[in-house]
């Protein structure tokens, strides 16, 4: 990897930690410690289920949110700071601040959800006492849940490149909704007839399928997860953000930034 | 005091005083109101469309919906409520976002399966419930046993658990005694026997301390039922003999040669009623029993005993 885009990582990386984006780790373990203490109180029998759960949703909700509100800003926020324009100024291309740019993000919410799997699996031990093998599946739930902040962050990297902030974000939001009904789309496609079957497949294969990537609740129930899912899973994560960067790195080579 | 300090002191004061008010007004409001009917309100209740809504979060979703449950059946029961409307369509929810979540199934049967007010009287819909935990769960032994339970105990439905029971056994590393429960149900269903066997096996297999104590308090109101029996037999053979009826479960212990004065479980002496027939000391400390009561009884919150 060039240094360029090893330094431009890097500088959005601790822009990210200044801007107290980690600062959502505080909330995340007010969540899980109170979930942790309170649940066998008032539910029955569902407290591993309740950590793991609310855990894995909270990892996966915590980084969207910041995949997406940061990312949208990555460029934007360069262009109306002018800081842009200082670094184009040197010896930078600009496919490599975008990939900078995304790795730096990218970088940002591994951090975050490595210190988020501490807290759920504190909290799990808290409840269970003692870990047990299938307890090691939670780590393939966060593994998914990080190619979809993968998947997210080039998405909002790409929108960003020629949206505003606000539509950025509201584009990427939509798509990781719809992303969320993958497998719906997909059924809705093979039942339709005609033109309409061609455009629901086309859309159905556009989208993320964040369907795929979720496994929570299976992990939860301690339900293994094939290893050839894993597999097709990360070069999918793989492919797809390659496609959505290059998107980016396309539509912001062109873009006019006078 | 400088005009900065001034004024944050102010603002603090301010803030702590409007926040102390809204919480006490609250409370009153809380107080005022009918009581809140927003627990028998689903706003919601489609499970599809539920499921739909958490957007692929339905894991966490059914935890929710799970602790609403448990909420809304304790807050019923405490009460001696009669009704539980939304029991049914709450468990339905919770099992369709989490098919897996077995204490839906095995409490949820015996939240609604029971007369009301230990239940919501609805067998039928618990055996719905536990089809539908069995055909995704085929291979949980414990949920045809709690199926088994509902069709003898609420519906006195002895062939059928029978069959349960049976296909239960088949089950890979089924526990043993659902192929002895099978026979039992054919043989001996009405026993007090069979009973105590059943509650007996519930307490030994199963973890949860709830479940372990509703078994103690069945096993409990068994004994009871099992005393009055065969005290009101005493009775009755004691007014034969004499042409009137015992005076005192003193009186009846002498006559029928027992050792000492019967007493129910907490060590309180059985009573005999001028018509013959036997009472317990406190029905409330039994909510199971089912003999023993004074006529008109009307039972009081529950309470549990610890395990003995």
């Amino acid at each position: 990897m060039s240094p360029r885009i090893v330094y431009i990582a890097f500088n959005t990386f601790r822009e990210a930690v200044r801007d107290r984006v980690l600062y959502n780790l505080i909330a995340f373990a007010l969540l899980l410690s109170g979930a942790a203490i309170f649940v066998g109180q008032i539910s029955i029998d569902i407290e591993r289920l309740v950590v793991v759960n609310l855990g894995l949703t909270a990892v996966s909700l915590f980084g969207i949110v910041i995949a997406i509100f940061i990312g949208i800003g990555l460029v934007s926020k360069e262009i109306e700071k002018r800081t842009l324009y200082t670094v184009l100024s040197r010896p930078v291309r600009r496919w490599e601040f975008i990939v900078g740019k995304f790795f730096g993000l990218a970088g940002t919410l591994v951090v975050n959800t490595f210190f988020m799997a501490i807290g759920v699996f504190g909290a799990l031990l808290y409840v269970v006492h003692k870990f047990s093998k299938p307890d090691a599946l939670i780590l393939v739930a966060l593994y998914f849940i990080v190619l979809e902040f993968l998947i997210i962050c080039s998405l909002a990297l790409l929108f960003s490149s020629f949206s505003s902030p606000l539509l950025s974000a509201v584009f990427a939001f939509s798509l990781f909704v719809i992303g969320s009904f993958a497998d719906d789309l997909r059924g809705f496609a093979a039942m339709a007839h005609g033109l309409t079957r061609w455009v629901a497949t086309g859309a159905a294969y556009l989208v993320p399928n964040f369907s795929a990537l979720n496994v929570i609740s299976a992990v939860a129930h301690q339900q293994p997860v094939s290893g050839q899912l894993i597999l097709n899973n990360t070069l999918y994560a793989m492919f797809y953000t390659a496609m959505a960067l290059s998107g980016a790195v396309l539509i912001f080579e062109r873009r006019n930034l006078k | 005091m400088t005009a900065t300090r001034r004024t944050t002191v102010i603002s603090a004061t301010c803030l702590a005083v409007s926040m102390s008010a809204c919480v006490l007004l609250l409370r009153h409001i809380d107080q005022i109101r009918p009581k809140a009917t927003i627990e028998d309100v689903l706003y919601l209740n489609s499970p599809t469309t539920i499921k739909r809504a958490s957007v692929g979060f339905d894991g966490l979703m059914a935890c929710i919906y799970w602790t609403r449950t448990v909420q809304y059946f304790g807050h019923r029961h405490f009460d001696r409520a009669h009704t539980y409307n939304e029991l049914a369509p709450l468990l339905e929810i919770t099992t369709t976002l989490d098919p897996h979540m077995l204490p839906a199934y095995q409490f949820g049967a015996s939240f609604l399966a029971p007369k009301p007010p230990a239940g919501a009287g609805e067998p039928v819909r618990a055996i719905h419930l536990m089809e539908y935990g069995i055909a995704n769960n085929p291979n949980n032994w414990r949920l045809y046993y709690d199926l088994g339970f509902v069709y003898y105990t609420e519906l006195k439905d002895y062939r059928n658990a029978a069959e349960v029971f049976e296909r239960g056994s088949k089950v890979p590393d089924a526990h043993p005694f659902m192929k002895i429960m099978a026979a039992q149900m054919a043989a001996h269903a009405g026993d007090f026997e069979t009973a105590r066997m059943l509650w007996s096996a519930t307490y030994d297999s199963s973890s949860e301390e709830n479940i372990r104590q509703n078994a103690v308090e069945h096993l409990r109101a068994i004994r009871v039922d099992e005393d009055v029996t065969n005290l009101e037999t005493l009775a009755k053979t004691f007014e034969e003999r004499t042409g009137r009826t015992p005076s005192s479960i003193a009186e009846l212990a002498t006559a029928a040669h027992l050792r000492g004065i019967p007493v129910d479980p907490d060590g309180d002496a059985y009573q005999i009623a001028p018509d013959g027939r036997v009472l317990v000391h406190d029905p409330d400390d039994f909510p199971f029993i089912t003999k023993g009561l004074p006529p008109g009884y009307k039972p009081g919150p529950p309470k549990f005993h610890a395990q003995r």
